[in-house]
């Protein structure tokens, strides 16, 4: 194996034989961090399931009964509750990703492994939650007749690819930026709380004026949401353009982020 | 035969504060707003010009006082930061141990923790899987396999480090100060362990030590590295020498921090093995010379009462020895305003490891100056006084001349 080291230069490539050498490494590291998380909460998985419920429960009561949102003519608490299982993948994976050099920040100063493992890895890691949170919503989904049809299955684990790249190309935006500037430490979860409430999670989309809603898809995540409502609580008839523009959007930041991060990532440990 | 590691012309340039403490966005749209640079980009060379190449199964030293650059050598080497300019060829696999435990979590247990740390450090599982048993009894941790590594002790924990950076097999191992830890049995056991990978398995060993001793044992050929640049490179014993003679005159006539009537002060400190050459290092059982040199603003100052004192501490602080003049009359009673005082020390009865100065010059009951840890000087124990003791520090910072006999 002969390699070269010279300084930086250009645009770098994404060196895929390297990333797949590695790929036990991104595997280690999500085991990592779901045992030590698992280890050190006494509650362990439960506290994955009672987290959304009871921000479902809390959510109804406020915005359900007493605002009175409406809800595409489906139960509320199923309604928001299908809203909060992709958005919360969403923003733990965005958040992880965007802690990841600093909190690995020993290693990195210490060994060599492509870098971009690590946003990976710490974007991946929160699917358990995620799956937990999943059997939640298949038991509400019973509770309230509906039947969950395989194809619509098929259709969610798509959204939450799309999810996954939203929150990977945000957050290794957000990585490159937070290894310079801690500031990112403090302004994400202002942003992500921004976020959600720009994003049809509490509220269906169909209460915007219909010829604003085109602003509301540019938002990948929007997308993700009405499209995972249509398809597992017929809340309207799926639209395949709203998943196809939130595919394209999150992929575009998805190479913007994977972009910069190439960029800055040989300077991660001079700058950490 | 091909070297397997090409370095050319290699420079790393560092911006002066840059790995301070981080700058915050609003230090930057600050300074994008009122159109300053808020840090002068004063930039160092922390590697300035290195070309060296390595054969295939070599253990090559590298050693240089600190800030000479070792570091960030090995970390280019390892690809953790990019250099600035010039390159290097590897023509191989490579692995760094600049620390053990790179990647420990205290919270999993020494089996999670091997599959961990071996894959953070390049191995694949199947090779972890492969490689486990013998990592496992290497480190001698069976017991405790399955304990958090938080209840480790530090002995365990650095063992199982180094077993698992042991077990590699990369190409070119590159290892950095890991002989610093560690109880002296098992630093033996890593030695010969290294020994063993550089010798047998025609492995390639880069080795950043302070440890002279350690060095001479692994390495056949060492750099010398001073302020970024080679200045010496070739067989061990020659390399090891010039860095022992390496000049190191501590000026003290800028330093702030001295308490003092200041009548006569002290200004540098310099160092001498017995031939009176000047060396920033001693050698274990060798005669040591420590010259102080000092100026009187009085060029008739009375020195009858004059005296002398040096503190000696180890390099955590502890103050080990004091050598002072009170009691010694054979000092003139007046000199000239510029002179030295020596103090000669015999068989210099330390083990390797570091030592710092505190100096403290008192006349007719008045201090004149004292200073804090003045200077520094190392100390290596090459001739192995002690029965081979060079490999520790842990023995304590003193050789004491004994013998045994056993009477029946």
């Amino acid at each position: 194996m002969k390699y070269e080291i010279s300084p930086p230069k250009g645009l770098i490539q994404i060196n895929l034989s390297e990333l797949w050498r590695y790929r036990d490494l991104l595997f280690i590291f999500v085991w990592r961090d779901v045992k030590v998380r698992y280890k050190q909460t006494v509650l362990g998985i439960i506290w994955a399931i009672f987290q959304p419920l009871l921000v479902m429960v809390i959510f109804t009561v406020f915005f359900g009964q007493l605002a009175k949102i409406p809800s595409d003519g489906v139960p509320y608490p199923i309604f928001v509750y299908s809203g909060l299982l992709l958005w919360n993948y969403f923003s733990s994976a965005l958040t992880n990703a965007s802690d990841c050099l600093i909190v690995n920040e020993s290693i990195i100063k210490k060994v060599y492994f492509p870098r971009l493992i690590l946003p990976i890895s710490t974007a991946i890691t929160p699917i358990i939650d995620f799956f937990f949170a999943l059997i939640v919503l298949l038991g509400l989904m019973w509770y309230y007749g509906f039947a969950p049809s395989l194809s619509s299955i098929l259709i969610l684990v798509l959204l939450l690819l799309i999810s996954l790249l939203t929150a990977l190309g945000l957050g290794l935006f957000l990585a490159s930026v937070n290894a310079k500037y801690r500031d990112v430490r403090y302004i994400l979860p202002f942003f992500i709380q921004v976020l959600m409430y720009i994003t049809p999670v509490i509220y269906p989309v169909s209460i915007i004026p219909a010829r604003f809603q085109w602003i509301m898809y540019l938002n990948p995540m929007a997308g993700v949401i009405t499209a995972a409502r249509a398809t597992l609580l017929h809340t309207a008839a799926l639209d395949g353009r709203s998943p196809i523009i939130a595919l394209g959007i999150s992929l575009l930041i998805f190479i913007l982020g994977v972009g910069y991060f190439r960029k800055t990532e040989r300077f991660f440990a001079d700058v950490l | 035969m091909l070297p397997i590691i090409k370095i050319e012309k290699l420079s790393k340039e560092y911006k002066i504060g840059q790995r301070e403490t981080y700058y915050s966005l609003r230090d930057s749209v600050s300074d994008l707003l009122t159109f300053k640079h808020r840090k002068p980009h004063n930039t160092f060379w922390a590697l300035k010009d290195v070309s060296f190449e390595v054969k295939a199964g070599e253990a090559i030293g590298i050693i240089g006082r600190n800030g000479a650059g070792k570091s960030t050598l090995l970390k280019i080497l390892s690809q953790i930061t990019p250099p600035t300019k010039g390159r290097v060829v590897m023509n191989g696999r490579v692995a760094s141990l600049l620390e053990v435990g790179t990647g420990f979590h205290p919270e999993l247990t020494g089996r999670e923790n091997i599959y961990l740390n071996g894959a953070i450090l390049g191995m694949s599982r199947k090779e972890i899987k492969k490689k486990f048993d013998e990592i496992v009894e290497f480190a001698e941790i069976e017991k405790f396999l399955d304990t958090p590594v938080k209840r480790y002790s530090s002995g365990m924990y650095v063992r199982l480090a180094f077993a698992v950076a042991a077990h590699l097999e990369p190409e070119i191992l590159v290892i950095d100060e890991v002989l610093a830890v560690g109880d002296v049995q098992f630093q033996r056991k890593c030695l010969d362990k290294m020994n063993e990978i550089a010798r047998k398995d025609e492995r390639t060993v880069l080795f950043v030590s302070h440890n002279m001793g350690a060095i001479q044992t692994l390495c056949g050929r060492c750099v010398l590295l001073e302020h970024g640049k080679i200045v010496a490179s070739g067989e061990t014993p020659g390399v090891v020498e010039k860095y022992l003679k390496n000049f190191n005159n501590t000026q003290l006539s800028d330093r702030r921090d001295r308490i003092g009537k200041g009548n006569i002060k002290l200004t540098s400190v310099t160092f001498e093995n017995a031939k009176g050459e000047e060396v920033a290092s001693f050698v274990s059982g060798e005669d040591a010379i420590i010259r102080i040199y000092y100026e009187a603003t009085n060029p008739k100052q009375d020195l009858s009462q004059v005296a002398i004192g040096i503190g000696l501490d180890d390099s955590i602080g502890q103050r080990i020895a004091g050598l002072s003049n009170i009691g010694d009359n054979s000092f003139p009673e007046i000199i000239k305003g510029k002179g030295s005082f020596v103090c000669k020390v015999k068989d210099l009865p330390l083990n390797s490891g570091r030592f710092y100065l505190s100096l403290i010059l008192r006349h007719d009951g008045d201090i004149m100056d004292w200073i804090q840890q003045a200077a520094y000087f190392d100390v290596e124990n090459l001739n192995n006084v002690n029965h081979g003791a060079s490999l520790s520090r842990s023995d304590g910072a003193f050789l004491i001349n004994y013998s045994w006999e056993a009477n029946r």
